[in-house]
């Protein structure tokens, strides 16, 4: 219950689906191995993205033509990342994608 | 147009290969590429989202994976959550909501490199 509410409210406040929450909870509180932690708080995912979607939806913030574009082709993308995965070595990517996100966060801010 | 079809592909592909949330990259793709404002771009992330949890879920669900009493307990009471966290949203201002979510992403790399530490491979995650 009070993961369920606090990703809820992750999920609302900052736009994403709130894995990064569900998943250490998830091991932490209830045991979860990281597999099962990760593909639960997936299909939990769904739920708590489309209620914030909605709830967006209401506030009229919803841009529904750029959401299908970049939503379908995530899924491809997703497709080819985790195949990718599976055949590189991606501990040097994670380290640049981690200094790629600090550089945006702070475009983000000094803009 | 292009500009969001290449968000979400690129978005998705990082996605896929190193187990991060699409939200994470989708709303800083959106700003900074497509010029929303943080209010826009972190509604239209969240219903972005939803398709490609929907095929990951489904992905996962076929290897067994998926702890389905728990996910759909977890869903169904996040609605209340989500309902405070959009209304939070809205009634924080662009600039305040901005650079808490640049922490966010300060945060997601910390533990992307944090994972790099503790692991060889990062889980599979959309």
């Amino acid at each position: 219950m009070a993961i369920g509410t606090l990703a809820g409210l992750f999920s609302g406040l900052f736009g994403v689906g709130g894995g990064s929450v569900i998943v250490p909870l998830l091991v932490l509180w209830l045991g979860y191995g990281e597999r099962a932690a990760t593909a639960t708080s997936l299909a939990a995912i769904v739920f708590i993205a489309g209620f914030a979607a909605a709830a967006q939806g209401l506030y009229g913030n919803v841009r529904l033509l750029d959401a299908v574009l970049i939503g379908v082709p995530a899924i491809g993308g997703v497709l080819i990342g985790t195949w990718l995965q599976q055949r590189l070595q991606a501990r040097s990517i994670a380290l640049l994608f981690a200094a790629v996100l600090v550089a945006s966060a702070v475009e983000l801010v000094v803009r | 147009m292009i500009g969001a079809i290449a968000i979400g592909l690129v978005g998705g592909i990082v996605a896929g290969l190193l187990g991060v949330g699409g939200g994470v990259l989708f709303v800083p793709g959106l700003v900074l590429f497509l010029g929303l404002d943080q209010h826009h771009a972190e509604a239209t992330s969240l219903l972005a989202i939803v398709p490609v949890a929907i095929v990951g879920t489904y992905r996962q669900d076929s290897y067994g994976n998926v702890v389905r009493r728990d996910a759909l307990l977890l869903g169904l009471l996040s609605v209340a959550g989500a309902a405070a966290g959009v209304a939070l949203a809205n009634a924080l201002s662009g600039a305040v909501l901005r650079d808490a979510f640049a922490g966010l992403m300060v945060v997601v790399a910390a533990q992307l490199v944090h994972r790099t530490r503790t692991r060889r491979d990062a889980p599979k995650k959309a």
